[in-house]
């Protein structure tokens, strides 16, 4: 019998670099992408084919791809709003600055308050009524009293978009609490925790998974609510921008200004999804070793 | 050595409590209730215009429960409140109604079939992120009436979550269940109705009650907005922001409530149905 | 290498009756059991699902109260009459039956959890701790990875030394291994036995497994159904260290056929009742 050689090669552990290649290369080599491509193709042909190639009656009142794109990028737009022009911009800033408030408020007030609800029975009993009895009422329904409570423009509409994402957030925390197996926190006590032990070592970390799910629905609700307020009473923002372009019978940029949202709003979304990817590793390694 | 104890007892004592007693015992319900008294009252006192002329900030403008009350007493009998009730109510069922029927059929082919979702999903995601309110305008520019500029708003809000509920639900189901039925013969179709359906069924019903909530938004936004195209009512959006524009805030606060109530009704139905046709899930 | 014997951890549950309460209906789970567990000694408890045996565990961690009865540990009151519930502490650590590992923090975080929340250390000081710990468990290399990113066995093994680690009179578990196969599982009790060899606590150990009891047990006492008492009281006389070959041993296989019937007899009474699972 021969001598087996039973010495292993050394394995180098492969950078981020060529994993990611790898990933593309087998991505590449099925069909997938190209379906992809496909599909996204098949759609802009359709839409373009509708509304400029055989004007069908209704679609030629649309503005067609090819004028949204050659607007969107001309350095010196016929209707006022592309890439270039800084008025673009400060829709763009406007709304994403008021995002950036309501969303930041319905958090801080809405994740501690979740938090609570779920930790305290009494509080919860007391709060949750009070909750419940409120969220079903559509957001738009409050625009007449956002508008009589708060004076100015610019309050209301950061007042209705709060609003959508505090129910929101809240809800979605107190859920997060309550679905932490009780036995962590049988085992905080035993193992001899406090209260302030048990709150910050096991209720937050428990219910960040429940939160961050929260945060992304709700980041989408302020949209949602934003938009909505900024075509009834708004300035400035995006909203703002569609309807007035809707008035103004300037479609092409209400097209570029419906575009633009839908950017924005995805953007938001997977920065919301990142930092809670950030927040709970332990979660991602666990996944990824179920393969998911 | 062994200890040996003889059993002596039998094994269930039955008190039984009536389950009215015990909800009344429940501590729980009394301070939601004595929660809601208080909300009322907080808003009573903050809103009555008795501070020397300086109202509470905010709350001060609104007027307090015991005017709403007095003017719901008298929309009570109107019967342009009522139908307004209902043209709302016909405009979500039926906007959400279409919705189902595209989508359901729609999320699940995505689901099943591999190339119909690399092909059909990357312009859906696409689309998704707009808000549904943006095309509003568009969608009154592309329909000829605004009822239908409504509709198909109110269809599109619905339409992108009840996909991805049902997307995600079908993909859910545990493989296990699906090799059971091949081997027992099944075939592609039985292997649809019997197992990807109701195996798909709580995500459906969980997008219709989110994709429910969505709706009434849309249909309030499209009502506010182009003036609800009808005579006398127009739905409940429209009441709103009438009676905003002519100044009876406390009707607004009546509508409110309504749609509240509406809303909170639909969910409810929403959740009825779904209970009844998921017996598989009822708890012990 | 063994320790000295153990004098602290005996447990003495007297006359204990709990009736649980849902929806109105009084169950009795548990029905006059008494039971005297000596200090440094394993005692199993075996019993067919549903029966009332983590009835008897929550009672003594303090999870939940008692109707009657009462449970002393070294002669203190846990509870009784005049206080139904015990205080959760870190002299009875329990180990769950699914696991309770804090998902969100790596092993050595949820190991040192312990002394640094009682004040007893700091944390780096706590951290050094237990990786010596979990070193000497053979988990020295995961210390820095999180629950889902190791083996169900890792992880048991893991939680009991996140236990240990507090010096606990008594050792609480509740079907650790249950969820195990065969093989991790006969890791888990010579892993277990070592363990007890080393540190000499008291060990309560539930088990539906009867070899499993009599491998790892010094006493085994056999829960009826419900409403459960003691039946049968075994005294396991196999001399310690025990090991694998113990298991082909012919002490231990006598054991096994004397006291299987009576385990067998109250497995078909529950199985006829056909009673849900108490959780």
């Amino acid at each position: 019998m021969s001598e087996m050689n039973l010495t292993t090669p050394k394995m180098e552990k492969p950078t981020g670099l060529a994993m990611t290649m790898h990933q593309w290369k087998t991505a590449l080599q099925t069909k997938t992408p190209y379906l992809m491509t496909f599909g996204i193709a098949l759609w802009l042909g359709a839409y373009y084919l509708f509304v400029e190639g055989w004007e069908l009656p209704r679609f030629n009142k649309l503005p067609g791809p090819v004028e949204v794109i050659t607007e969107w990028l001309n350095p010196d737009p016929d209707w006022g709003m592309s890439l270039f022009t800084p008025e673009y911009y400060d829709h763009v800033t406007v709304s994403c600055r008021r995002i950036l408030i309501s969303f930041g408020i319905a958090t801080g007030v809405g994740v501690p308050l979740g938090l609570f609800m779920g930790w305290s029975k009494v509080f919860r009993d007391y709060s949750f009524p009070i909750l419940e009895t409120l969220r079903p009422i559509p957001i738009l329904a409050w625009v007449p009293l956002a508008i009589l409570m708060f004076t100015g423009f610019e309050t209301p509409v950061i007042f209705l978009a709060t609003l959508a994402s505090l129910f929101v957030t809240t809800l979605n925390t107190l859920l997060g609490v309550d679905s932490i197996d009780d036995d962590y926190f049988r085992a905080a006590k035993s193992l001899g925790s406090k209260q302030h032990h048990i709150f910050f070592h096991i209720v937050v970390p428990g219910a960040l998974p429940f939160i961050f799910t929260g945060l992304q629905i709700s980041v989408g609700v302020a949209w949602f609510s934003l938009v909505a307020a900024e075509m009834v009473s708004g300035e400035f923002g995006l909203g703002y921008l569609i309807v007035d372009s809707y008035m103004n019978i300037t479609y092409v940029t209400m097209v570029i200004g419906m575009l633009t949202l839908g950017f924005t709003g995805w953007a938001s979304s997977v920065i919301v999804r990142m930092v809670g990817n950030r927040m709970m590793q332990w979660r991602l390694r666990a996944l990824a070793l179920e393969g998911r | 050595m062994a200890d040996v104890v003889q059993n002596t007892n039998v094994g269930t004592v039955p008190v039984k409590r009536s389950k009215l007693m015990i909800k009344l015992q429940n501590k729980s319900l009394w301070r939601g209730v004595v929660a809601l008294i208080g909300f009322v009252l907080f808003w009573e006192v903050c809103s009555q215009k008795l501070y020397m002329g300086v109202d509470v900030p905010w709350i001060g403008k609104i007027p307090p429960p015991t005017e709403v009350y007095d003017e719901w007493k008298k929309i009570f009998f109107w019967p342009g409140y009522w139908e307004s009730f209902y043209l709302s109510t016909a405009r979500v069922f039926a906007g959400f109604a279409i919705a189902q029927l595209i989508g359901i059929p729609f999320g699940l082919l995505l689901a099943i079939n591999r190339y119909f979702r690399d092909i059909f999903f990357p312009p859906f995601e696409v689309l998704r992120p707009i808000p549904p309110l943006a095309w509003v305008p568009a969608s009154i520019v592309f329909w000829p009436t605004t009822e239908m500029s409504i509709a198909f708003v109110t269809f599109l809000g619905a339409f992108f979550t009840i996909v991805i509920n049902v997307l995600g639900g079908a993909r859910n189901i545990d493989i296990q269940y699906l090799r059971a039925a091949k081997s027992m013969g099944a075939t592609q179709w039985d292997l649809f109705i019997k197992v990807i359906l109701p195996g798909t069924l709580p995500s459906i019903f969980t997008g219709a009650a989110v994709g429910m909530g969505i709706t009434w938004e849309v249909v309030l936004a499209g009502e506010m907005l182009s003036g609800g195209g009808q005579q006398g009512g127009g739905g409940l959006g429209f009441f709103i922001w009438s009676s905003y524009m002519g100044g009876t805030v406390a009707q607004v606060i009546v509508g409110m409530i309504s749609i509240g109530i509406a809303g909170y009704l639909s969910s409810s139905f929403i959740r009825y149905i779904g209970v009844v046709s998921m017996p598989w899930r009822r708890l012990f | 290498m063994s320790a000295t014997a153990n004098t602290k951890g005996a447990i003495s549950i007297r006359n204990l009756t709990k009736i649980y309460d849902p929806d109105g209906v009084n169950v009795m789970a548990v029905d006059n059991c008494s039971l005297e567990i000596a200090a440094g000694e394993v005692c199993m408890i075996v019993g067919p699902s549903g029966c009332g045996k983590t009835t008897l565990l929550n009672g003594i961690a303090g999870f939940h109260s008692i109707t009657e009865g009462e449970i002393y540990l070294d002669d203190e009151l846990l509870c009784g009459p005049s206080k139904p519930k015990a205080e959760q502490g870190a002299d009875r650590m329990v180990v769950f039956q699914h696991g309770a590992l804090f998902p969100w923090k790596t092993l050595s975080e949820n190991v040192a959890y312990g002394p640094m929340v009682q004040g007893v250390l700091k944390k780096n000081e706590a951290l050094e701790k237990a990786g010596h710990m979990l070193a000497e468990a053979g988990l020295g290399d995961v210390g820095h990875k999180y629950p889902g990113e190791v083996s169900s066995g890792m992880a048991r093994r893991a939680e009991i030394v996140r236990a240990l680690i507090n010096d606990p009179k008594v050792l609480l578990l509740d079907e650790p291994y249950r969820a195990m196969d065969s093989l991790t599982k006969s890791i888990m009790h010579e892993a277990l036995l070592e363990v007890y060899d080393r540190t000499k606590v008291t060990i309560f150990f539930i088990t539906h497994d009867l070899e499993e009891a009599i491998f790892l047990g010094d006493r085994v006492a056999i829960m009826t159904t419900r409403p459960a008492t003691i039946k049968k009281i075994v005294d396991v006389k196999i001399p310690r260290p025990r090991s694998y070959e113990t298991l082909s041993s012919e002490g231990f296989r006598k054991l096994v056929d004397e006291t299987k019937e009576a385990v067998h007899e109250e497995a078909i009474k529950a199985f006829e009742a056909g009673e849900r699972e108490l959780a």
